[in-house]
Parts: structure tokens; C-alpha cells; sequence
């Protein structure tokens, strides 16, 4: 594997999130979606947030990303507020999103072509194919692709435009299991390797608790953090590990399911 | 021409279509039966035509009889030599073996109704071998009307789809601009082209201009509804996508609306392109003294019914091949697409 070359020294981002309130309008009504959320993401940290579905984590995602201004609140990357997006904080949403229309490498392109650097630093996409191990594909076009292949694709897009901060939208939701395990192992290595940091949205316990040193749990909608639970274990780290099935029932524990287990 | 089918070789993608098991088709080295009973039928046409006496008096029943001969001889050659010709030049030439033996039968049959038996009411029903004479004799006149109506035709569409293409991307992107057009477009989109003729013819300063903006005017509206709706349909993700990535209002216009929107688009333009025949023959019926549109009327005033039917007949070609162009343009652009309807 190959390690994309890195254009600033600083490794990841530092992201505070300070008293973010959210609400979306509804037939007239406000719904509130996030309430108060604060918390502080130190650089290189993958936080994992965990809730219920539709709880409203991929509407905090889309904050951080700058795709919708905080009704209320602020948002700081590196001390600087958050205006816009800004390609050095990439999304991978649950869909891979890729551009029927363009193949595999032209896919990957998109970054670099948007802000005018393809012909310099065009060399970073065949990197980022490499990275992914779809150089192969690289004429192949989404439809041709499995899902697997295609959120690889959407990962070395981002890659491309080498982020500061990585901001994952239950990327693995929809794979197969054996493909999300497979890029469960692969998110952790190229996080360990870039230095990164992630902010993953997921509602798999399991997940979180393999992928991320920082697991926070959300309420219900409207979403507050209701826990903030650091996971202090070395990578790789297993599934059947004691630890972390303690972490899991504790944490289901907080969802309301433990009577499950 | 499947574009769904050019599926890179790289290795073993598979695509997603792919599980459709190809037909068994029969091996290019047997003996092609059908082909051989084509040719018995054109042999057929051609003694018909050459050896029962005609009707009344014609000049070109011995031309005729020649070509079906010839056709009749390149079918053996194919037939006989079909295992040693290269495969993709056989396979269509086989496919279409059915349909060429209904041709000559229905050749047969026509030239024994008119020309042979004289059945039929004459000059309504034109026999094979006037058709062909207004081909071999009229063909100047035939010829310049072709072009006279492929270049009001081409310059009408090509105005009209390129404002409707330019029109409908800015009412999908931009809300002012959707504001003041929908209503206006609403009004006067569905009129339909032709009525605009009267005007039209007075207020332009030749009838050729005043067809030209009518062309335009029939080929605008459908591309402009449908690139609009293409437009306004674009997956929402794409541009947040596009967004995060750094991507610029220009970005997201020219490199995530207008290719997400182009099959869209050339709905718009094939539908275009069938609202633009039927005005170019109004108008060239109606004032432009030249064009195909123009020979029929022509032909219809003198009752010279051949001419009539050749013109039909080179107008269907030229419809035709005007669409097979579009649809060959759409199949290169849109070859990512997939299932799309083959021409």
C-alpha cells in the first residue's frame, strides 16, 4: 500500500462543537433535531456517535461538513468557524453517491478537477486507486460495480482531497457483512496510517466499539449527548474481546434495549 | 451499437446485467436456408416482372426486373460464400432473412395488382416500376427538395434545441428565472407550432425565416420541459457531494446537473425532433416554395401519385435517419447508461 503524500503538516483536524442546536421545518411546525450538543474532538481522535435511528447524527454530520448552517451554536474546526464546505472535511454518506456518468478514475477526479488541481496533482488518484486496490477499475463505470467496490470508490474520492477530517455517514450500512468487516479493518488501518480525524455516524454498537477510541451516545430526537464513553483498547481489536462486550451492554444499556441482553 | 453491452475487460468485473444468458444462435458455418428461400423469392419477383406482359406501357419494368435479379444474386453469393465472409457482416444480413423474403413477396403481389393485372385504380396506386422511374428521371428536383428541407430543418432544430437546452438548464437551477418563465412557457408551450403559422408568414421577412423560428419554436418546447425536469430531478446527494469536495456554482451547473440531466435531455430532443418533421411539412406546404413538403403538394396538383409515394418515401428515410443520428449520439454520450431503448 502507498501512503498519499500529505500537503499540510498537521495530521487531523480539531473540531469543537459548541452548543449546536438544530430544527428542521415541518408542515408549518418546528421539529427540533439537535439540542445543545457540545463536545470537544482532539486532533487524530475517531469519535464514533451512536443513536437511534433518525435521532438526527447525520443531521450533526452535515453541519460539521458545512452542507447546512447550526440554527443555533457554533461550530469550530481548527478555531476557525465552520462557513461552508471545505474539501479538507470530506463526507462518505451510506450511499456511495458515485456519478453514474463518470468512470471510476473520473469519479475519484472530482476533487481535484473542482478546485483546479488535476493536471498537478493528478498523480494522487492513481494513489488513492492504488490505496483502495481498484486501479484495475479505474475504466469501469458504477454501474458495472458491487457495493463494496463502489464505497471504495467513494473512499479514495475522498482520499483524493487528502481531509483533515473524515466525516462517515454509516458508510458500511448497506454492505454485506463479510465487506463490511473487510472495510471496518481497512478504515482503522488507513486512519492509524494518516493520522486523520474521524467522525463516524453509526447505529451499530459493534461497530463503533471496534472502529473508534470515543464512543458518544445520543437521546432520542431532539438529540443530546447522553454519554461519552472512551474506548481505551489496542487495535486490532476482536469481537468476542471481554471488554468490549461489557462496553456494548453498558451502551445498549443507555439505548434502552439491555433487556435484550 | 448495445452500449450496455461495452463493458471494459478488466478483470472479471461482472456486469450487473450480466446473469442474462446470450442466446444460442445458429453456427455462421451452416447452411443459411432462409437466405436460400429469399433468393427464390427475388428470382421469383424478378421473372414476374420481366416475363408477364404489362399492363399498359411502362419504361422501367426492365430495370426493375435487373435490380431484383441483382439483389436475387447477391443473396445466392451471400448464401453460397456466407461461411467464408466475416461473421459481422453475415449476422445482420441473416437476421433480417424474414424480412426479406416478406419483401419480395409483397413486391411480387404489388407488381401483379398495378402493372401486371391492372387492378387497381390507376393513378391512384402507383406500380413498382413508376416509383422506380421518378427515382431514375425526377431525381434532380427530388434531390434538391431533400436538401432544401434538410436545411430549414437542421437550422430550425439546431436553434431550437440549443435556447431550450440553455432555457431549461435556468429554470432548473435558477428559481428567478423559473419564476418569470414557467408561467409564460405554461401559456405557450402547448400551442401547438403550426398555429403560429399565419403570424408567422407575417411577421417574418421571408417565408424561409418564418419556417425556421416555427421549426425552432416545436423542437424548444420539449427540450426545454424535459431538460427542466431533468435538471430539477438531479439526485440532491450529487451536489452535496460535489459540495464537500470543493466544487463551484459553475461546477455544480456544467460537471452534476447537465450530465445527471442528459437522458432527460434527449428525450427532449427526440421529441423535439418529431414535433420539427410535422411543422417543416406544414410550413413547406404552406409557403416555402421548395422541400419536400413542397413536392408533395406539388406532386398531388399535377396526380403524379409516383412522385407522391417516392417523396413519402424519401421523407420516411430521411425522418428516420435523422433519428438513427440522434439516438447514435445519444448511445456515445450516454454510454454509462444502462437498458437503453435500442433504434
Amino acid at each position: 500500500m502507498v501512503a498519499l503524500p500529505r500537503e499540510t503538516t498537521s495530521p487531523g483536524a480539531a473540531l469543537d462543537v459548541l452548543d449546536v442546536s438544530h430544527a428542521f421545518a415541518l408542515d408549518g411546525k418546528t421539529l427540533p433535531v439537535l439540542d445543545r450538543v457540545s463536545f470537544r474532538m482532539t486532533p487524530g481522535e475517531f469519535i464514533a456517535l451512536l443513536g437511534p435511528s433518525g435521532c438526527g447524527k447525520s443531521t450533526l454530520l452535515r453541519l460539521v461538513a458545512g452542507l447546512d448552517p447550526p440554527v443555533q451554536g457554533q461550530l469550530l474546526v481548527d478555531g476557525r468557524p465552520v462557513t461552508g464546505p471545505h474539501p479538507s472535511r470530506v463526507v462518505m454518506f451510506q450511499d456511495p453517491t458515485l456519478y453514474p456518468w463518470r468512470t471510476v478514475r473520473a469519479n475519484v477526479s472530482v476533487g481535484l478537477e473542482a478546485r483546479g488541481l488535476l493536471r498537478s496533482q493528478g498523480v494522487r488518484v492513481e494513489q488513492a486507486l492504488q490505496l483502495v486496490g481498484l486501479t484495475q477499475f479505474a475504466t469501469a463505470y458504477p454501474h458495472q460495480l458491487s457495493g463494496g467496490m463502489a464505497q471504495r470508490v467513494s473512499l479514495a474520492r475522498a482520499l483524493v482531497n487528502d481531509p483533515s477530517l473524515m466525516l462517515l455517514d454509516e458508510p458500511l450500512g448497506k454492505l454485506d457483512s463479510l465487506t463490511r468487516i473487510t472495510m471496518q479493518d481497512e478504515l482503522v488501518a488507513l486512519w492509524q496510517r494518516t493520522g486523520f480525524s474521524v467522525l463516524l455516524v453509526t447505529h451499530d454498537v459493534e461497530e463503533a466499539l471496534l472502529l473508534a477510541n470515543r464512543v458518544m451516545v445520543l437521546s432520542d430526537r431532539p438529540a443530546a449527548i447522553k454519554a461519552d464513553i472512551p474506548v481505551d483498547l489496542a487495535y486490532p481489536r476482536h469481537r468476542g474481546d471481554p471488554h468490549i462486550a461489557d462496553l456494548r451492554r453498558q451502551i445498549l444499556g443507555l439505548l434502552g434495549l439491555d433487556a435484550n441482553w | 451499437m448495445s452500449s450496455a453491452s461495452s463493458v471494459p475487460a478488466a478483470g472479471g468485473i461482472t456486469p450487473a446485467a450480466g446473469a442474462v444468458a446470450a442466446p444460442v444462435r445458429p453456427k455462421a458455418t451452416a447452411f443459411w436456408r432462409t437466405g436460400a428461400v429469399a433468393t427464390v423469392a427475388w428470382l421469383v419477383f424478378a421473372t414476374i416482372t420481366q416475363l408477364l406482359p404489362d399492363a399498359d406501357e411502362f419504361d422501367r419494368t426492365a430495370l426493375l426486373a435487373r435490380l431484383a435479379l441483382a439483389f436475387a444474386a447477391a443473396l445466392l453469393a451471400l448464401v453460397a460464400f456466407g461461411p467464408i465472409l466475416p461473421r459481422a457482416l453475415t449476422e445482420r444480413v441473416r437476421n433480417a432473412g424474414p424480412w426479406l423474403i416478406l419483401l419480395a413477396v409483397v413486391f411480387a403481389g404489388w407488381e401483379l395488382v398495378t402493372a401486371k393485372w391492372n387492378l387497381l385504380p390507376r393513378p391512384f396506386f402507383a406500380s413498382p416500376q413508376a416509383m422506380l422511374e421518378v427515382f431514375t428521371d425526377d431525381y434532380p428536383r427530388l434531390g434538391l427538395s431533400v436538401l432544401h428541407s434538410l436545411r430549414l430543418l437542421l437550422g430550425g432544430y439546431v436553434i431550437g434545441a440549443v435556447t431550450g437546452f440553455t432555457l431549461g438548464v435556468a429554470i432548473g437551477w435558477s428559481r428567478a428565472v423559473g419564476y418569470w418563465a414557467h408561467p409564460t412557457l405554461r401559456l405557450i408551450g402547448p400551442l401547438p407550432a403550426t398555429a403560429w403559422l399565419p403570424l408567422a408568414f407575417f411577421a417574418f421577412p421571408s417565408s424561409y425565416s418564418a419556417s425556421t423560428f416555427l421549426v425552432a419554436l416545436a423542437t424548444g418546447f420539449p427540450v426545454t420541459v424535459l431538460t427542466w425536469s431533468g435538471v430539477a430531478g438531479v439526485n440532491k446527494a450529487y451536489y452535496d457531494v460535489a459540495r464537500t469536495l470543493g466544487a463551484s456554482q459553475r461546477f455544480l451547473v456544467l460537471k452534476v446537473a447537465i450530465p445527471a440531466a442528459m437522458p432527460s435531455v434527449f428525450v427532449g430532443l427526440f421529441m423535439g425532433l418529431g414535433a420539427s418533421f410535422s411543422v417543416l411539412v406544414v410550413a413547406e406546404m404552406m409557403g416555402v416554395k421548395a422541400g419536400l413538403g413542397w413536392y408533395l403538394q406539388w406532386a398531388q396538383g399535377w396526380a403524379a401519385y409516383a412522385n407522391m409515394y417516392s417523396a413519402l418515401l424519401v421523407m420516411a428515410l430521411m425522418c428516420t435517419g435523422l433519428v438513427t443520428l440522434l439516438f447514435r449520439l445519444r448511445d456515445r454520450l450516454l454510454a454509462w447508461q444502462k437498458g437503453l431503448v435500442q433504434w
